[in-house]
C-alpha cells in the first residue's frame, strides 16, 4: 500500500488536497481535505443582516452572484416581501450569465487541459487536444476566455462589476435596464452563441438541447467525432473509458434554477433516485463535522442550529469541510443533478446506464450550456425597459429564514437566525461541501472520496491522471466549501 | 517589445480567488497575447497552469533555489496566522506547512511582490468581524503598516509590497503594474502613495467620472436601492473619498459599482471591510454625512450642499428618487441669438 498526498491541486477553485491510498495500480481509499479556512460564518454573526449582501458575494469570487442571491431570497423570505417580476428576471439573467461563464471556464480552463498532457501522446485525438486546449497556446482556450470577458460585460451593466455586485438586493435589482442597453446586451449573447455553435457543438443551440436519447447522442458524435470541442470530448471519453472513470452515488439533488417570476423553475427542482424525482425535504439536511476540525456538536446538526467553530487540534478531523447529509444519505450534486432533476431524457438515460461518471458530468454541463444561453436570450427578451425592478423591505428584528439557489457546480443553501435585528447565526452549505465531504460519523465517505475509489495509478506517479479527471469532472470550489 | 521573461508566480491564500476570476475579465481579445507582449511569463498560476500537484511544487522549489529567478511574487488573498500564529487556518495542500511559511520564503526571493486585492494588501474582508484567522495583509494590517512580513521589509528591488488593492482588483490594475515592473525602467517608490498603491490608479476618485455627477452636484439624493440619484446623503457612498479610477476605467465594459445602481463602499481602502455603520445607509451626525468629501471643508461642504439643495431642478430632484429618467432635459438652442 503507498500512501499519495496530492496537492496543490489548481484548476479547480481555492485549495484542494487529495490523500490515496494506492495498492494494485488502483486508489483503495480517498480522503479529501480542504485545507483552508476563512470564517465567514463567524465573520457574519453580529452584523447586521443587510451587511451579509456586501460580504456573502465574497465568499466565492467564481460563484459570487449565486451567493448574494441566496442571501437575498434568504432575506426576502424574512421580510415577507417578493421582488417585481422584472427584478426576478434581472437576477435570473445574471445567474444564466454567471452559471454558463462558469461552465465554459470549467471546460476550457479547468478539465479540458488534461488531456493535452503528455501521458496521452500518442492517442489519436492527442493532437488536437494540444491544439484546442493547451494550457499556453490552446487556441479554442484563448477564444474561450476571450468571449467570456466579453459575456461577462452583461455582468458589468448589470451588476456593476463581476465578481461581487450589491446589485442584487432582497426586494430585486438595484439596476433596471434601459432599451439601448438591451440591445447592447443582445450582441453580447449573441457573441455567445456564435461561439458556442462555430467551436464548442458545431451545431446549433436547439439540436444540442434537443438531444434526447443516447442513440440520437451516438448518432450525433458519429456524423463527424472530431469536429467540435464537445464531440472531440466525447471521442476522448469514449477512447479512455471516462464513463466508467469516477462513479457517483445513486442520489443527487438540485433546489431547482430560474424561480420564475409568478412561480415555478426554468429547471425543476427534486432529488432523483434512478426511479423517482422526489421533493426536497430541507428538514432532512443536516451537517456531521466528525471528521472537520470543528467542534463537533455532538450529532449531525441542521443548518440552522449548525454550529463553525475552529478545533484545530481534533482527532479523526482531516479537512475544514463538513459532511452534509440528506437524511443521513450523500448525495451529489451540480448540472448533472439538475439536467436529471429536470428529466432531460438523454442525461437520465445516460445516468441510468452508468451514474455520475467523468462523462456525465461533463456531458450535462456541456448541454446545460446551451440551455443557459438561450434563457439568457428569453430573459432579455422578457425583461421591461424602465419597470420597476426593486420592492421596498422592512426587516423584522427575530426571524429565522433560508435562502436556496443553485450556483453551477450545484445546490448552495443558506440559513440564517435574525436575534434583535443582528445576524445570531449564519450558516452556508455549499455545492462542493456535499460533492467533497469528507466520512460522517458512520464513517461513510463523500461524493469523491467514492468516486475516487478504483481510479487507476500508474506506477510511480504522483499525481496521477485519472485522479485528476474525476476530481476535476465535479467543477469543485473550494472556497465556497469551507467559506 | 521583445525583452527577456519576465517570471510572475501567482499564488493565493486567504481569500476568494475572485481576483483571479476577474484578471480573466481583462479588456482584451487575447490575455495570454498581452502577457506575452509585456513579456510575461506566468510560471504557475492557480487557475491557468497545467501543472498541479508535484510538478507545482517543482516550480515552487525552482524559485526558491534560485534555478529560476523569480521577479514577481503576486499573493491574492490575505495571510491567515491563526491559530496562535501558526498559521494552520491555511496550510498549502500537498506541503503540510502553513502558506504563511511559504509566502515568507518566497518574497525573500522575489524581485518584487505584489499583493493583488485588498485581502493580500490590507486584510480585506477576511479579517471583518472578529477576524477569526488572525488573517492580515502582506504588509498591512488594515491601516497599521506590519502584516505579514513587517514595516522595514523591502524586496530585492528596494520596493516595499505594491498593493493592487480592490474587492476584487481591476484586472486593468493588475497588468498594467505586472507590465510596469516588467519595463525597462520599473516603477519606482514615488509612482507609490502612502499605502503602496499604484498611482496609475489610486491618484483617482472613485467620484470622478461618476454619471450621478449632477445629482451630487444638487444634492439631489437617492433615498431607496435603485433610485437614481447621489447615494453619498443616505445610500453610504463612498466614491467623494475611496482612491480608484472606476468611474474612468470602468469594469465589465460598461459597468462601476454606482452604475450599477449601488454605493462605493470604498473597497480599494483599508478597513473597508468594517466601516463601523451599515455599509448601505450613510452615517451623520445631525443630519450631515460624517464621511465627508475627501481634501473639502466640513463648512463649506455644509454650505454649499444647503445652497445646491435650494437651487436644484425639478428635473434632477424628481428623477433622483425615481429608477429611471422621469423628466428629460428641457432641449435648448445651442446657437447665439
Amino acid at each position: 500500500m503507498t500512501r499519495l498526498l496530492v496537492g496543490p491541486f489548481n484548476r479547480v477553485e481555492g485549495d484542494l488536497e487529495v490523500r490515496l491510498d494506492v495498492a494494485d495500480g488502483q486508489v483503495r481509499q480517498a480522503w479529501v481535505n480542504a485545507p483552508m479556512y476563512r470564517g465567514f460564518e463567524q465573520i457574519l454573526q453580529g452584523k447586521h443582516p443587510l451587511d451579509a449582501m456586501v460580504y456573502v458575494p465574497r465568499i466565492c469570487g467564481i460563484c459570487s452572484v449565486t451567493q448574494s442571491v441566496a442571501a437575498a431570497r434568504a432575506l426576502a423570505a424574512a421580510c415577507g416581501v417578493v421582488p417585481p417580476p422584472n427584478g426576478v428576471l434581472l437576477t435570473n439573467l445574471m445567474l444564466a450569465c454567471e452559471n454558463a461563464a462558469d461552465h465554459l471556464t470549467h471546460f476550457y480552463l479547468f478539465f479540458m487541459p488534461d488531456f493535452t498532457r503528455e501521458v496521452y501522446a500518442g492517442r489519436p485525438w492527442h493532437a488536437q487536444a494540444q491544439q484546442r486546449f493547451s494550457t499556453v497556446s490552446g487556441e479554442h482556450a484563448r477564444e474561450a476566455v476571450a468571449v467570456r470577458q466579453r459575456w461577462l460585460q452583461i455582468m458589468g451593466t448589470l451588476g456593476g462589476k463581476w465578481p461581487h455586485t450589491q446589485s442584487i438586493v432582497p426586494g430585486g435589482s438595484t439596476r433596471g435596464i434601459s432599451s439601448s442597453e438591451r440591445y447592447r446586451l443582445g450582441a453580447r449573447v449573441a457573441e455567445m452563441r456564435s461561439f458556442l455553435e462555430r467551436v464548442l457543438y458545431c451545431a446549433p443551440l436547439e439540436e444540442v438541447v434537443a438531444l434526447g436519447s443516447v442513440d440520437a447522442l451516438t448518432q450525433w458524435h458519429a456524423r463527424d467525432p472530431l469536429r467540435g470541442d464537445l464531440r472531440l470530448f466525447l471521442s476522448i471519453a469514449q477512447d479512455l473509458a471516462l464513463e466508467d472513470l469516477g462513479r457517483g452515488p445513486d442520489l443527487t439533488l438540485s433546489y431547482g434554477a430560474f424561480a420564475e417570476p409568478g412561480g415555478g423553475y426554468a429547471m425543476a427542482p427534486g432529488v432523483w433516485n434512478g426511479s423517482t424525482l422526489q421533493a426536497v425535504n430541507i428538514a432532512q439536511i443536516a451537517e456531521d463535522a466528525r471528521h472537520a476540525w470543528l467542534a463537533d456538536g455532538g450529532a449531525a446538526l441542521p443548518p440552522a442550529v449548525g454550529l463553525t467553530l475552529p478545533q484545530i487540534d481534533k482527532p479523526e478531523a482531516y479537512t475544514w469541510n463538513k459532511a452534509p447529509r440528506l437524511d443521513g444519505q450523500v448525495l451529489e450534486t451540480g448540472a448533472l443533478a439538475r439536467q436529471l432533476a429536470d428529466g432531460q431524457p438523454l442525461i437520465r438515460a445516460l445516468w441510468q446506464r452508468s451514474r455520475g461518471n467523468v462523462m456525465t458530468r461533463v456531458l450535462a454541463r456541456s448541454l446545460e450550456l446551451a440551455r443557459l444561453v438561450i434563457l439568457a436570450e428569453q430573459y432579455l427578451r422578457t425583461i421591461v425597459p424602465e419597470a420597476e425592478c426593486c420592492v421596498a423591505t422592512q426587516l423584522p428584528d427575530h426571524v429565522d429564514t433560508y435562502g436556496l439557489c443553485e450556483a453551477a457546480r450545484g445546490s448552495l443553501g443558506h440559513w440564517l437566525s435574525i436575534r434583535e435585528g443582528r445576524i445570531a447565526n449564519y450558516q452556508i452549505i455549499a455545492p462542493t461541501s456535499w460533492n467533497f465531504s469528507p466520512r460522517d460519523r458512520q464513517g461513510t465517505p463523500g461524493a469523491l472520496e467514492a468516486a475516487l475509489v478504483g481510479a487507476p495509478v500508474a506506477e510511480g506517479d504522483r499525481t496521477p491522471v485519472a485522479v485528476q479527471h474525476i476530481v476535476r469532472s465535479f467543477d469543485p470550489c473550494m472556497v465556497c466549501t469551507v467559506h | 517589445m521583445g525583452k527577456a521573461e519576465f517570471n510572475v508566480l501567482w499564488l493565493q491564500s486567504g481569500g476568494c480567488g475572485g481576483c483571479s476570476m476577474s484578471l480573466l475579465c481583462a479588456d482584451t481579445a487575447d490575455f495570454r497575447g498581452q502577457l506575452r507582449q509585456a513579456g510575461i511569463n506566468l510560471l504557475w498560476h492557480p487557475s491557468l497552469s497545467l501543472e498541479t500537484g508535484q510538478e507545482s511544487l517543482d516550480v515552487i522549489q525552482d524559485c526558491l533555489s534560485g534555478r529560476t529567478v523569480l521577479h514577481v511574487l503576486c499573493i491574492e488573498g490575505s495571510i491567515l496566522r491563526g491559530p496562535e500564529g501558526t498559521g494552520r487556518f491555511h496550510l498549502l495542500a500537498g506541503t503540510q506547512e502553513p502558506m504563511m511559511k511559504w509566502v515568507q520564503r518566497l518574497s525573500a526571493v522575489a524581485q518584487h511582490v505584489v499583493a493583488i486585492g485588498t485581502c493580500a494588501a490590507f486584510g480585506g474582508v477576511t479579517a471583518a468581524g472578529s477576524n477569526p484567522t488572525d488573517a492580515c495583509g502582506l504588509q498591512y494590517e488594515g491601516d497599521q503598516v506590519g502584516g505579514l512580513l513587517g514595516s522595514d521589509w523591502r524586496s530585492r528591488s528596494g520596493l516595499p509590497v505594491i498593493n493592487v488593492a480592490g474587492c476584487p482588483t481591476h484586472p486593468g490594475w493588475v497588468l498594467e503594474t505586472l507590465a510596469a515592473l516588467a519595463d525597462p525602467q520599473p516603477i519606482t517608490a514615488d509612482q507609490l502613495d502612502a499605502l503602496g498603491r499604484p498611482r496609475f490608479y489610486s491618484d483617482q476618485l472613485v467620484h470622478h467620472g461618476c454619471t450621478r455627477n449632477e445629482f451630487y452636484e444638487y444634492k439631489a439624493s437617492a433615498e431607496a436601492p435603485g433610485d437614481l440619484g447621489c447615494m453619498m446623503e443616505n445610500m453610504g457612498c463612498k466614491g467623494t473619498q475611496a482612491h480608484a479610477d472606476c468611474n474612468i476605467r470602468l469594469w465589465n465594459g460598461e459597468g462601476s459599482c454606482v452604475r450599477g445602481g449601488y454605493a462605493c463602499i470604498s473597497c480599494t481602502e483599508p478597513g473597508f471591510e468594517e466601516p463601523g455603520h451599515r455599509f448601505d445607509q450613510t452615517p451623520k451626525v445631525a443630519g450631515i454625512p460624517i464621511g465627508l468629501p475627501t481634501d473639502m471643508h466640513k463648512a463649506w461642504f455644509v454650505a454649499l450642499a444647503s445652497l445646491s439643495k435650494s437651487a436644484t431642478p425639478k428635473r434632477v430632484k424628481l428623477n433622483a428618487t425615481s429608477s429611471h429618467v422621469v423628466v428629460a432635459p428641457m432641449i435648448k438652442k445651442t446657437r447665439l441669438k
